[in-house]
């Protein structure tokens, strides 16, 4: 029962950070509908950049004070790896649009493979470890330890999660994310920017991977050029199972997905956790096509 | 907006001071972008992680985006601006004056004077390096004229060649072909490529049979590399049109391709190293039934995805082969790979120096590259056999039946096509012949492992075939040629490290390269390098169409 409680907590956690990756995914996927395979590396980037801030304030700078540092760098890596999402937009996706679809999902790989290998050249291919900030933690039960890194990584979510949808529901830009997502032609027709719209969904979806590079950098205390593929295709898989295009969906794909992997892990073999995600993907898939919270689309003839 | 602020601020844009804006934003962003990447460098120290600054190169990366921003924007981008809107009145008087505009002569002169200054130049500035600086000048400028030379060439080869195919193939009128012509009046309905795709195809056919033989005639001290080289792009090319079954023909979008690659060159692997009997070309028949099986598999599931859904479930299907490959360590060897992979024979006959070696056999000395040449020429005719294939079932019942999929399922199935077997059967097809070149490639190696099989290699194929043209075999060739072909030159750039010093390695910067190179393309051809189609059944007359008339197929 312990053990079942504890991994429950770790799965909670990872899902947590797949999920903040996904929502970057279904956000795009809901209003372009293309697969923006460079966001798993715009988060790898916002880990290294994470990374950076953090070296500059507490060794350079000589910040002790943990939790304002840790403020610091969230907001830094936020606004600088929007600025990465905003300019892979403009670059790779803005000159396609409205081309045929295959096109954009092809610079998309080309971007990916751009980013991953800028990262590798610029600092190097070997890991980067980080000591553990954030230590201790509560005991709920006998052998049950919830640590105050996963209180954070689960609250921050949490929040960051209520934000986003009050963003989406109440804001004028949410709204105008809205309606170019059902149909773009009229919204640009309706006096919506369009262009503007895109890129900021882009930057949005970057800032949200940004959060989540903080969190995995501070949970695992390891990066590499390459976290961004598997994280990647996991918050895509995570994304999908959820119903592409769906918000809560994209949250609840993510932890389902974090605790399948740690279930599978804790229960079963460590090797083939990825595998048991993708099946169950595929399952659900056959009797689901189109997600657990996605809309049936509707075939027009 | 109303009208003249539009104008206004396109008028803004215009002007020389909007160019320099613009690039001082582009120069803003790179600082923006670069500074955690460029200016800083982790490192790992004892005691922890230290950081390193390089200013240096972050500002020449900036330099270099706003000098190269502010050049496009005033030369490339917008012609009309003041700047060159100047010469281009200038130029109106002039009306049938012949050669480069004002514009185009001022670069020149200026390129002139510089080049000519060059040498003393270099010495005023950097009198450190000036032996190196001034040796890359003399070796550019080789490039300079050899380029001009082949440019020359290429001019001839155009002229001879548009002359011979403006008498013979493109005026068909004409007294010379037109008998020709007469006599294929009659097949109204013939469907394949039109004449002049068919003679591309047989130049390089020509040229590709050739090409071993070429390449010991004309580079003697590099065949081996290049022959390799040759075997590699025949390989992509190979696995492109495999892939270009599912994709471009039935319009079904598989990022997992990879997978039956993989299976290909494991069934063989196995097969061969377990039981003795069993050599390539027993193996290969093989290895594609068990590639074409695992096609089926694959397709079982996601008969009823569409879109991105089908897209997702063959990446993680291609993820779980290589995850399963890496870590059933008792079957496959884990991380480890298979090795001692026997290699092909010809006629049971191995390329050994001894008696019994095909060397002997037919009377030749022996020579390594035999070898090479032999593998070449089996990878050409497995890719030759998946062209004529895709031809030839291209006009076959099933054929069509991929490409009405392709372009509407609804109507597909309203017309009475079993849409599920049309999906298994271009998934089995296309796996086939990814099982194929996976065998060719277990032998040609020697040595496999999972490494050689993760989603990049998925991502090449699938950029091949989309860079080439979707559903044009012979886009394939060419996207094969300059993307393999291309990122292999890389490796050779060695004078590079004069200029940025010993520590620099170009290899590394290869799949940067090739990163840049797929948006690059992408963006300038959204279609892909050949942007026509060969239409299957046509009706009277045969025509090119736009590839943009060919769908794209949602993959469902």
């Amino acid at each position: 029962m312990e053990y079942f409680v504890q991994q429950l907590i770790n799965g909670l956690t990872l899902g947590s950070i797949y999920g903040l990756i996904a929502i970057g995914y279904t956000m795009v996927y809901g209003i372009i509908g293309m697969i923006n395979f460079a966001h798993g590396d715009i988060f790898m980037i916002g880990a290294f950049i994470a990374l950076a801030t953090f070296l500059i304030l507490t060794t350079v700078l000589g910040f002790a004070f943990l939790p304002l540092v840790l403020l610091i760098v969230l907001i830094v890596a936020m606004l600088f790896t929007s600025a990465w999402g905003w300019t892979v937009e403009r670059l790779a996706y803005r000159p396609l649009r409205g081309s045929f679809r295959l096109a954009p999902l092809i610079t998309a790989i080309g971007m990916s493979i751009v980013l991953q290998n800028f990262v590798q050249v610029t600092q190097g291919a070997r890991v980067k470890p980080l000591p553990p900030q954030i230590t201790g933690g509560i005991r709920i039960m006998d052998g049950v330890q919830l640590s105050y890194m996963q209180i954070i990584i689960i609250v921050t979510t949490l929040v960051l999660m209520a934000g986003f949808t009050l963003l989406i529901n109440r804001t004028s830009l949410g709204r105008a994310q809205r309606a170019c997502e059902q149909d773009r032609k009229m919204a640009a027709l309706l006096g919506v920017n369009v262009d503007r719209t895109i890129s900021l969904t882009f930057v949005m979806g970057a800032a949200m991977a940004a959060v989540a590079g903080l969190m995995f950098l501070l949970l695992y205390g390891v990066i590499d050029f390459y976290i961004g593929f598997l994280a990647g295709v996991k918050a895509f898989t995570a994304a999908v199972l959820g119903g592409i295009g769906s918000l809560p969906g994209a949250m609840l794909g993510g932890l389902l997905i974090g605790l399948i992997e740690v279930f599978w892990s804790g229960y079963f073999s460590v090797e083939y956790k990825d595998v048991a995600a993708f099946s169950i993907l595929a399952i659900v898939l056959i009797f689901l096509p189109s997600g657990l919270l996605g809309k049936p689309e509707v075939e027009k003839v | 907006m109303a009208a003249p602020a539009v104008a206004q601020a396109q008028a803004a844009q215009n002007s020389f001071a909007g160019s320099v804006k613009d690039a001082l934003i582009a120069a803003a962003l790179t600082g923006v972008l670069g500074f955690f990447f460029l200016a800083l460098r982790t490192e790992i120290a004892p005691g922890g992680l230290d950081l390193s600054t390089r200013w240096g190169l972050w500002f020449s990366a900036m330099a270099i985006v706003f000098a190269g921003r502010l050049l496009l924007n005033l030369f490339v981008f917008h012609t009309n601006r003041p700047i060159t809107g100047l010469f281009a009145r200038r130029q109106g008087g002039k009306t049938a004056v012949a050669g480069p505009n004002l514009f185009g002569r001022l670069v020149g002169v200026v390129l002139l004077a510089v080049a000519v200054a060059l040498p003393f130049l270099i010495t005023t500035f950097f009198p450190g390096q000036q032996r190196q600086l001034i040796d890359l000048g003399i070796l550019i400028m080789t490039y300079v004229m050899l380029g001009w030379g082949l440019w020359f060439t290429a001019m001839a080869i155009v002229f001879a060649g548009r002359l011979l195919l403006n008498l013979f193939v493109f005026r068909s009128d004409r007294p010379i072909t037109g008998l020709f012509a007469r006599r294929q009046g009659g097949k109204t309905a013939a469907a394949g490529p039109s004449l002049f795709s068919r003679l591309i195809g047989i130049v390089l056919l020509v040229i590709a049979a050739a090409l071993p033989f070429l390449i010991i005639t004309l580079f003697p001290g590099q065949q081996r590399q290049l022959i390799d080289l040759g075997i590699l792009i025949m390989t992509y090319v190979m696995l492109g049109w495999g892939l270009n079954i599912v994709v471009g023909l039935a319009g079904l979008l598989d990022l997992g391709y990879v997978a039956f690659y993989a299976v290909g060159a494991y069934s063989f692997a196995l097969l061969s190293t377990q039981f003795e009997f069993i050599g390539f070309w027993t193996a290969l028949p093989l290895a594609g039934l068990l590639a074409a099986f695992w096609g089926v598999i694959l397709g079982f599931p996601v008969l009823r995805l569409r879109g991105d859904y089908l897209a997702i479930v063959t990446l993680a299907f291609g993820e779980i082969v290589r995850i399963v490959l890496l870590n059933w360590y008792e079957f496959t060897g884990g991380p480890n790979g298979i090795s001692g992979i026997p290699k092909p024979t010809f006629l049971g006959m191995e390329f050994t120096r001894g008696e019994d070696g095909v060397a002997a056999f037919l009377g030749i000395e022996y020579s390594t590259i035999h070898r090479f040449i032999y593998l070449y020429y089996i990878i050409l005719i497995l890719a030759l056999v998946t062209n004529l294939v895709t031809m030839r079932l291209r006009r076959l019942p099933v054929g069509r039946a991929w490409e009405a999929l392709r372009e509407d399922e609804i109507a597909c199935r309203s017309l009475g096509i079993n849409t599920t077997n049309t999906k298994l059967t271009a998934f089995a097809i296309g796996a086939m012949f990814g099982g194929f070149a996976g065998s060719f490639f277990a032998t040609r190696q020697g040595f496999i492992s999972p490494e050689s099989f993760t989603f990049l290699e998925s991502a090449i194929i699938l950029a091949i075939v989309v860079l080439g043209g979707l559903g044009s075999q012979i886009g394939v060739v060419f996207a094969s040629i300059v993307m393999i072909g291309g990122i292999e030159m890389l490796r050779n750039l060695g004078f590079l490290t004069q200029i940025f010093g010993p520590g620099f390695d170009p290899v590394q910067y290869r799949m940067l390269i090739f990163g840049l190179a797929m948006v690059f393309i992408m963006v300038w051809k959204p279609r892909g390098l050949v942007t026509t189609r060969d239409p299957s059944a046509v009706l009277k007359e045969r025509k090119k169409i736009g590839g943009d008339l060919v769908a794209q197929g949602e993959g469902h």
